[in-house]
């Protein structure tokens, strides 16, 4: 008996397609990759089964003999009926020695299949597990500018549904190919050796089941296509309007809202009902051509029983090939809806492989220098740099911080502040110009260490789901408690993390959970109170922290960045007033610096600034 | 589920009884065959007629052809009824979500309602075609079978009897046990998204930190403990089939013995053994189909229990039973005002020991809040992070309701306003600066779908935003993407100011709106509200009242009445002169900010605090 949960097939698809995004990783961005042909993502796939080849192997063997088992038991069910001509004619001694091969055919054919479902569950679920860690892992080491250029919420889409999708459609979704393939041709072969032309007879009129089933496919597939489209409108709608529920509700925007996506659902209905009405014929449709199919073949079957023309048959025999006219059209259907599913997961798996494709980030020179004890010299040298090649973003940029100096950068929103930071740390890399440490090209160093002289709060909190203590000990694991309490104290943490009902031990949910924006700054800047570094950049790190905490704070800050280089870009004037040099930024260059004196004194852009906090 | 159906089926009646009745139809031609075909042999074969052979297999063809009419009929009605009670459940979902008030929308989270009104709705409507189409079909088939079984012989029926409760039994074992890990394993899943999730939102501390290797380990250990529960499920259900095969097969034995028996003392005739066989592996196959069902309806009644929570949640903020009072019809601007100039007296503003407690909090967020605020004043509300500035104002607008005390707004208890109007009187900007994708037009008109282009220029320009507008060479119909990605922090604030000063709020609230605009953009912003609210006054309509929240000094100082919160505490309350005097915390907060002015010289606080007078003489 074929697998009957390969007609849950559709379900997954149905159900999985909402979650898909389009396969647009292609389009243009870092990751453009040609699409990948059939032949070349079975053998990437076979690259995952690889290390599971022994199970492989054993679940294939096992399908085949379960299958050719199972396919015996009409055979022997024919054989016993034969045997049971009428009253007084039956043999019982041979009826019994049928009735135990039966019974020993069918334990073999049960033993073998769940060996087989054991094997292929295993493999599949292993494989999908490195394929999985293999995608995040790759997203890893892929360069920011990626990560900033694509959708989140695809990029998870891929490793967890698209990764699913390969699971069930191609490695389960083969052995159901592979178990169909072999009923075909093992029902084939038994059936040629009961009687070849009632074989000939099935082979000739089973194919309309499948030209039927194709037909229907055919046609559904294109409204099914529609019915996706706008169900994806539905869900870009769904997710931008509930996402800001609460936006929605203060503004009374609600019925606008509803009348858009009353529309959408309606829009929805009818592809939907379309669709499903359609692809909802196919099981009728092949049901009635099988029926039909029945009917010819007992009709056959009982002419040569009769007539003995074309060929001798017995009763038994009918009834072995109604059996098989039965089995035989089921692994068509199977095999055409294991196909659609296949073909989901090839899709899946292209978008798979298209992210594992993409270029990853330049890994470190070979000749990458480990930089040991940083002093916090920076020098940037007439550094170019822009996100988009036509939109110059940071022009002739040159600042030389000499270790422990304190540099503060002011500006208007959008002046460059925060890709200066990006650069620093090698998030994206320079266009022209170099950025030097201690003397050392960055490009040159390796990207741990580089990174390991900087500590950074950035504008947008972090923190994982995992206790306070594992959030703040983030940089540096092996802190111990004390310590990592010490820095709470100092980050004036420690106070609200104590009043928490499990003190430093309580998880913190998804995105920071119940904190507030501003205790969650707090709890980024004990993490790099924690990890000592040699230069600091705080981006706007303190605008959500209330003054008075602010106050307290920047005492901590003031006492960690004394004798480290650092780096602040912030609003505050208050706070960044004792720099050592103030950089006024503009369009993407630096239009003014030197001290607040130096610069209130000059009466140019920072003045201007300065001034304007007690304007009106 | 049950739940579900009483509350949408009813329009789909039709549709519901008349497709499984057809498939009832269908069924019963699916049951005799088996019969047709003993006849056929027991009639035709035994007795060599061939046209008795015939005229049995027309008959099959003519099941058939009746069997296929009425299955169109059924799956037409399914895809009619599913996608139409689908369709239902997510219209009324969505307009139920939009009813929800803050409270509830805390409770549930947004991506969680976002998967119900997407997911959860699809699983049911799947469940709801899968059961016309098929949860008839099959137990139909099961239970024709046995009785046709029973009805050809008792005896022999007898092990249809045992064998089928068997075989069923062997599915609810498994079923029960697997049902539990399902849940698991989606829990599995759930946290391997987060943690992509997380790798991703914190790419940069991850790399800051060179923790990859940690994160990667984490991960991994996800996929391992996913991976363990899946094979564990698969293990159980991988037994499935080949017990039930084995059951089957070994009653086929057990018929054939049996009937060989009875064949012998002639009470059976080969064809009605015949029979047997095939009834008994369209009861196994009616198994097997069912069991796969019992696996979506799972899915699927978890999935409508979520959506009956959604439904089920009362929202608690709805509109008062009298207030439907015309008095405040249409409290935008031009039509209150002369309601309002009408008793001058009345303040646009007024909380009355207002408190509010979260739901299961221990301690208000929000305490003793005491004030009142005339017609085109300015109130600051300044403190700390978490000190209940935003819960203070979230109660104007009734995002939460007061659980004690009260608030009104001109005069009115705001739980007797209608909402609706309510909250077009009260324009409010968010902390977070969200736009939505469209064009900047559409996101602009969330307050007033018919706003003049006058109108929204007019709005850009107070929030400070009109320069960057009108660079965009698309002017107000330039796109926004989702989320506004293609605006910058600032800019997005400044469009959300603009959108809530479109539609004449007759109270604009900044909800510590102006935190990514730098003290120029942000004082001339101030500057102009203050404008256009004594325009306003001028040109007779109503002044604008103005509710600042900040963390900065300077955003509040000219404000007429300055709320100092502290842990969900008003601790002072005055202007900034009065406050200076009064109100350490304040004076706290001041120092942390201005200290060094003070330090080096008298010369910027001077004539600030002549300004200051100045600028509360103008408003008062």
């Amino acid at each position: 008996m074929p697998n009957p949960y390969a007609s849950t097939g559709s379900v997954a698809t149905v159900t999985s397609s909402i979650a898909g995004g389009a396969d647009d990783l292609t389009g243009g961005g870092p990751g453009s990759a040609p699409k990948l042909s059939t032949g070349t993502v079975l053998a990437r796939l076979a690259a995952y089964v690889r290390p599971h080849a022994g199970l492989f192997v054993l679940s294939f063997i096992s399908a085949a003999v379960s299958v050719i088992l199972q396919l015996y038991v009409p055979i022997q069910i024919g054989r016993a009926i034969d045997i049971i001509i009428g009253p007084g004619q039956v043999d019982f001694e041979a009826l019994l020695v049928l009735a135990t091969q039966l019974a020993a055919v069918v334990a073999g054919a049960a033993v073998t299949q769940w060996i087989q479902g054991y094997c292929i569950n295993r493999l599949s679920y292993r494989a999908v597990r490195d394929m999985r860690v293999e995608t995040s892992e790759k997203i890893g080491r892929m360069p920011l500018s990626f990560i900033d250029a694509h959708p989140h919420g695809d990029l998870i889409s891929r490793v967890v549904n698209d990764v699913d999708q390969v699971g069930d459609g191609l490695l389960q979704g083969f052995t159901n190919l592979f178990t169909g393939v072999v009923t075909i041709v093992g029902t084939l072969v038994f059936m040629l050796t009961v009687s070849v032309p009632m074989a000939i007879v099935v082979v000739l009129v089973t194919p309309l089941s499948i030209v039927a089933a194709g037909l229907i496919a055919k046609l559904s597939n294109k409204s099914f296509a529609a019915q996706q489209c706008i169900q994806g409108e539905l869900g870009a709608h769904v997710e931008e309007y509930v996402g800001r529920q609460k936006l929605v509700a203060a503004f009374g925007f609600a019925p606008r809202a509803e009348e858009r996506f009353g529309s959408l659902n309606s829009e929805l209905y009818t592809a939907g009902e379309r669709a499903q009405f359609l692809s909802s014929l196919s099981n009728p449709g092949t049901r009635f051509i099988n029926n039909i199919i029945y009917a010819v073949v007992g009709v056959l079957g009982c002419a040569c029983v009769i007539t003995g023309w074309p060929a001798v048959l017995t009763v038994g025999g009918v009834q072995t090939f109604l059996s098989y006219a039965n089995q035989y059209t089921k692994p068509f259907n199977e095999v055409t809806s294991v196909i659609t599913q296949i073909q989901t997961a090839f899709a899946s798996a292209r978008r798979v492989f298209a992210l594992v494709d993409s270029a990853e980030e330049t890994p470190d020179a070979p000749t990458a220098i480990e930089l040991t004890d940083p002093q916090g010299d920076v020098q940037i040298e007439h550094v170019d740099f822009s996100y988009v090649p036509d939109r110059p973003l940071l022009r002739d940029i040159c600042v030389h911080a000499r270790p422990g100096m304190r540099f503060a950068l002011v500006g208007p929103t959008g002046c460059g502040k925060t890709t200066l930071i990006n650069l620093l740390l090698r998030f994206y890399d320079v266009n022209a110009g170099q950025i030097l440490l201690d003397g050392h090209d960055i490009r040159q160093l390796t990207r741990k260490s580089l990174r390991a002289a900087f500590g950074m709060v950035l504008q947008e909190t972090w923190l994982f789901e995992g206790t306070v203590a594992d959030n703040i000990a983030y940089g540096r694991p092996d802190a111990t408690r004390e310590q990592v309490i010490a820095a709470a104290e100092r980050a004036h943490a420690d106070s609200f993390i104590r009043a928490l009902p499990q003190g430093y031990d309580t998880v913190i949910g998804e995105d920071g959970g119940t904190f507030s924006q501003g205790q969650k700054q707090l709890l980024c800047i004990a993490r790099i109170m924690l990890t000592d570094p040699a230069i600091l950049l705080l981006d706007e790190a303190t605008s959500s922290i209330d003054t008075r905490t602010e106050l307290q704070v920047q005492e901590a800050f003031d006492q960690l960045m004394s004798g480290r280089t650092s780096f602040i870009v912030a609003h505050r004037l208050s706070t960044i007033r004792n720099a050592d040099c103030i950089l006024m930024m503009r369009d993407g260059q630096i239009i003014e610096r030197g001290t607040h004196d130096e610069l209130l004194a000059r009466g140019g852009a920072y003045a201007e600034l300065y001034n304007a906090q007690f304007a009106e | 589920m049950l739940k579900l159906a009483r509350r949408f089926f009813g329009r789909f009646r039709l549709n519901l009884i008349i497709g499984p009745l057809c498939k009832l139809i269908e069924v019963v031609f699916d049951v005799l065959t088996p019969i047709v075909v003993a006849l056929m042999i027991d009639e035709g074969v035994s007795r060599h007629s061939l046209p008795t052979v015939l005229f049995y297999g027309g008959v099959l063809g003519i099941f058939a052809l009746v069997g296929i009419a009425f299955a169109l009929v059924c799956q037409k009605m399914a895809s009619r009824a599913s996608q139409g009670i689908g369709t239902e459940i997510r219209a009324t979902l969505y307009q139920h979500i939009n009813e929800l008030s803050y409270t509830e929308l805390d409770h549930f989270g947004t991506p969680s309602l976002i998967t119900r009104i997407t997911n959860d709705v699809n699983q049911v409507q799947l469940a709801v075609a899968l059961a016309i189409r098929q949860l008839i079909r099959w137990p139909l088939l099961a239970v024709g079978s046995m009785i046709a079984a029973l009805a050809i012989d008792w005896r022999l029926g007898l092990i249809f009897l045992i064998s089928t409760p068997i075989i069923a039994g062997v599915f609810w074992f498994v079923m029960a046990r697997c049902v539990p890990f399902f849940k698991e394993l989606q829990a599995r899943l759930d946290h391997i998204a987060l943690l992509t999730r997380e790798g991703l939102s914190g790419v940069r501390v991850i790399r800051a930190f060179a923790r990859e290797a940690h994160e990667r380990e984490r991960f991994r250990r996800a996929a391992d403990d996913q991976a363990t529960v899946a094979i564990a499920v698969g293990k159980l259900s991988s037994l499935l089939n080949p017990v039930t095969f084995l059951v089957m097969n070994l009653a086929v034995c057990a018929i054939l013995w049996q009937g060989g028996g009875l064949v012998d003392t002639g009470e059976l005739s080969q064809g009605e053994v015949m029979a047997f066989v095939n009834y008994m592996t369209q009861t196994l196959l009616s198994i097997v189909y069912v069991a796969n069902l019992v696996v979506v309806f799972t899915k699927a009644s978890a999935s409508a229990s979520r959506i009956n929570e959604v439904l089920d949640c009362a929202p608690t903020i709805v509109d008062a039973a009298d207030a439907a009072a015309p008095a405040l019809a249409c409290p935008a601007a031009g039509t209150v005002a002369p309601v309002l100039t009408g008793s001058a007296a009345v303040p646009s503003l007024r909380m009355a020991g207002a408190a509010f407690t979260y739901p299961g909090a221990m301690r208000a967020a929000v305490a003793g809040a005491d004030f009142s605020l005339m017609p085109g004043q300015t109130l600051g509300i300044i403190g700390g992070t978490g000190s209940g500035k935003s819960t203070l104002v979230n109660l104007i607008p009734r995002l939460y309701d007061a659980t004690e005390g009260t608030v009104e707004l001109f005069g009115r208890d705001v739980r007797t306003w209608p909402l609706a109007e309510l909250r077009r009187a009260v324009g409010i900007v968010p902390q977070k600066a969200s736009l939505v994708s469209g064009t900047i037009r559409s996101n602009l008109t969330w307050r007033d779908a018919n706003a003049s282009d006058d109108e929204l220029w007019r709005a850009l320009e107070i929030a400070q935003a009109a320069d960057f507008v009108r660079a965009n060479p698309k002017g107000l119909d330039a796109p926004v993407e989702a989320a506004g990605k293609n605006f910058s922090g600032g800019q997005r604030q400044r469009l959300t100011i603009a959108r809530a000063l479109v539609g004449d709020p007759a109270i604009l609230i900044l909800d510590d709106s102006a935190s990514a605009l730098d003290f120029k953009t942000d004082a001339a912003l101030r500057h102009a509200i203050h404008v256009r609210s004594c325009e306003g006054a001028a040109a007779g309509s109503m002044p604008l009242t103005t509710v600042i929240v900040s963390q900065r000094i300077s955003s509040v100082r000219e404000a007429d009445l300055i709320c100092v919160m502290r842990r969900g505490q008003v601790v002072g309350l005055g202007t900034h002169d009065e406050l200076m005097r009064a109100c350490t915390v304040y004076q706290e907060i001041f120092y942390s900010q201005f200290k060094r002015e003070e330090a080096e010289g008298t010369t910027l606080s001077a004539p600030l605090a002549s300004s200051d007078t100045k600028e509360v003489a103008e408003n008062a």
